[in-house]
């Protein structure tokens, strides 16, 4: 049984088909990466999952709910993180939970316990009275989060939760993410950044020009592109030796071959050309590669 | 329930910035000092009777009106920073959200009447006549900002962003200022005043001044003899068409 089903989601903006043809499947539990470049369609796919905008075709259910014709009862499901921390800056971040809370329909006293709880868990106890504008941009975040999760949701949309945060708010709304998945709620996240992907969700739709162009799991999608790279580099006739197995060479004469049949010829090809390669190393795809490889292949078609 | 919430977070927001409001009353008192006292010498009411006594209705009308662009204002915020989509995606009703909005409005310039009337009062303003008259007219102009609420709203949500509050300045200032709030139609060029006395803004006025037993610088025509009935219709009317606008606005960023 999947959480979040998409199935043939489309939504046009004019010309721009911003959804076409998306198809997305989540599981309980799973913190699932949408990755894509700026305008792939990640932010609309929340959107429209959110109960937010009308589709113009495809049918959805998150939490075994139809979005288009029991948001309601998805909304009451839900937690939605938008790009912006959209929390009061000028109330305390006590008082804001404590507004969500009762607007989600908690009574006084629960609304309180809950801010409380919540406040706790991310790490904002000691900033709960203060002014949201006086906290950084990570408490900000945090905050934000938490005001997702007063209802304890099946689902939580985080859209680019990240962006612009330094690289400590970043591990903070991370460390929470990973807690929340724990609990088990499934996180719908939509990233920009590759080791952000790489690091939380357990799968990843890659997404370009409104569909998933590919989906597995962070490992999956990388042997996608091939196997293993072994780099090295050469003091003399970097070129030459590039060529002769079929790789490239960068301005440092640093050579990157893409294993595809046994290290060994490789080492063989070295030898016979009288090479001795310093500093050489065996390292799996980067998703950057990944991510790179897939897009490329979808704008040629 | 979840308006009064809302309306909740708003007066939250005065003990959090008292500034703001503070701010807000001191410009109506300011603009009240200006008119009263520095142009005031200048100006002879038609018909007889002290020009504070003409002019302070007419500010009590202007600053409803101008209350718009806070309205406007704090919708165009609230979409910008994503707080609009957050409460659309939490199982609340879009009239929950607009209502706690009216309610934060509304109170608000219920504070502004009375620090304006208390100030008027302080400066030799006198109301002739009797209470009930004198709180009809305090509901007829709670009525007027009421309108006004919804067309704010409805700016709010059309014009996201930072143009929502170059909208309406663009919108109220003239609006504000070609009415009989500040000087009377009669004085006007013919045709200007023919213009003024038929804004909203000059019924409500008008019939502000008709209540609290002020001068009303008219000595005839339409709006002298049916400003209470103009200053009731005339809200009603904007409601009627601002309120399916608001709606549909807002049921326009499903889009």
């Amino acid at each position: 049984m999947h959480t979040l089903i998409a199935q043939g989601l489309r939504k046009r903006y004019g010309d721009l088909h911003a959804l076409d043809g998306f198809d997305l499947h989540v599981g309980p539990g799973v913190i699932h990466g949408l990755l894509g470049p700026n305008g792939a369609g990640k932010t609309t796919a929340v959107k429209a999952l959110a109960t937010l905008i009308d589709l113009d075709g495809g049918t959805a259910r998150v939490a075994g709910f139809d979005v288009r014709t029991q948001a309601r009862q998805v909304r009451r499901s839900i937690g939605l993180i938008g790009q912006n921390a959209a929390v009061d800056e000028i109330l305390g971040g006590r008082q804001n939970l404590v507004m969500f809370g009762r607007l989600y329909g908690l009574g006084k006293a629960d609304a309180r316990a809950r801010a409380d709880d919540l406040l706790a868990t991310f790490g904002l106890a000691g900033a709960a009275d203060r002014a949201v504008s006086t906290y950084s941009g990570g408490m900000r975040r945090r905050l934000d989060i938490a005001a997702g999760l007063i209802l304890t949701p099946a689902v939580l949309f985080l859209d680019e939760p990240t962006t612009g945060l330094d690289p400590r708010g970043r591990n903070e709304v991370w460390t929470g993410v990973r807690e929340i998945a724990a609990r088990g709620t499934t996180v719908l996240l939509t990233t920009q950044y590759l080791d952000e992907a790489d690091q939380l969700a357990a799968r990843i739709s890659v997404v370009d020009h409104g569909k998933v162009i590919a989906e597995g799991s962070p490992d999956e999608l990388k042997r996608r592109v091939g196997g293993d790279r072994v780099t090295f580099t050469v003091r003399e006739n970097a070129a030459e030796i590039a060529r002769r197995l079929g790789a490239e060479t960068d301005e440092d004469s640093r050579i990157t071959v893409e294993v595809t049949t046994d290290l060994i010829d490789v080492v063989r090809t070295l030898d016979g050309l009288g090479a001795r390669p310093t500093d050489l190393r065996l390292r799996r795809p980067t998703l950057d590669e990944v991510f790179l490889h897939l897009t490329a292949k979808e704008s040629v078609r | 329930m979840n308006a009064w919430i809302l309306t909740r977070r708003e007066l939250a927001h005065w003990v959090r910035q008292p500034w703001g409001p503070v701010f807000g009353l001191l410009f109506a008192v300011m603009l009240l000092l200006v008119f009263g006292f520095l142009f005031g010498g200048a100006i002879t009411v038609p018909g007889g009777g002290a020009y504070l006594d003409y002019l302070l209705p007419g500010m009590l009308a202007l600053t409803m009106m101008f209350g718009v662009e806070s309205t406007a204002l704090a919708m165009a915020n609230d979409a910008r920073r994503g707080i609009t989509d957050r409460f659309r995606s939490m199982p609340i009703g879009s009239t929950s959200v607009a209502f706690g909005r009216v309610g934060a409005d509304l109170a608000n310039s219920a504070a502004e009447l009375l620090v304006l009337i208390a100030g008027g009062l302080a400066i030799g303003w006198r109301i002739t006549s009797d209470p009930a008259a004198a709180a009809l007219a305090v509901l007829l102009l709670l009525l007027l900002r009421f309108s006004v609420l919804w067309i704010g709203i409805f700016v709010g949500l059309t014009f996201r962003g930072d143009g929502a509050t170059t909208a309406v300045q663009v919108l109220v200032w003239p609006i504000g200022f070609l009415s009989t709030a500040i000087v009377s139609a009669e004085t006007m060029p013919a045709w200007l005043g023919t213009l003024a006395a038929g804004n909203p803004l000059s019924a409500t006025a008008t019939a502000a001044r008709e209540l609290f037993g002020n001068p009303t610088g008219i000595t005839g025509g339409v709006l002298a003899e049916h400003a209470v009935w103009l200053a009731v219709g005339w809200p009603l009317l904007l409601t009627a068409v601002f309120v399916p606008l608001s709606a549909r606005a807002y049921r326009r960023l499903r889009n």
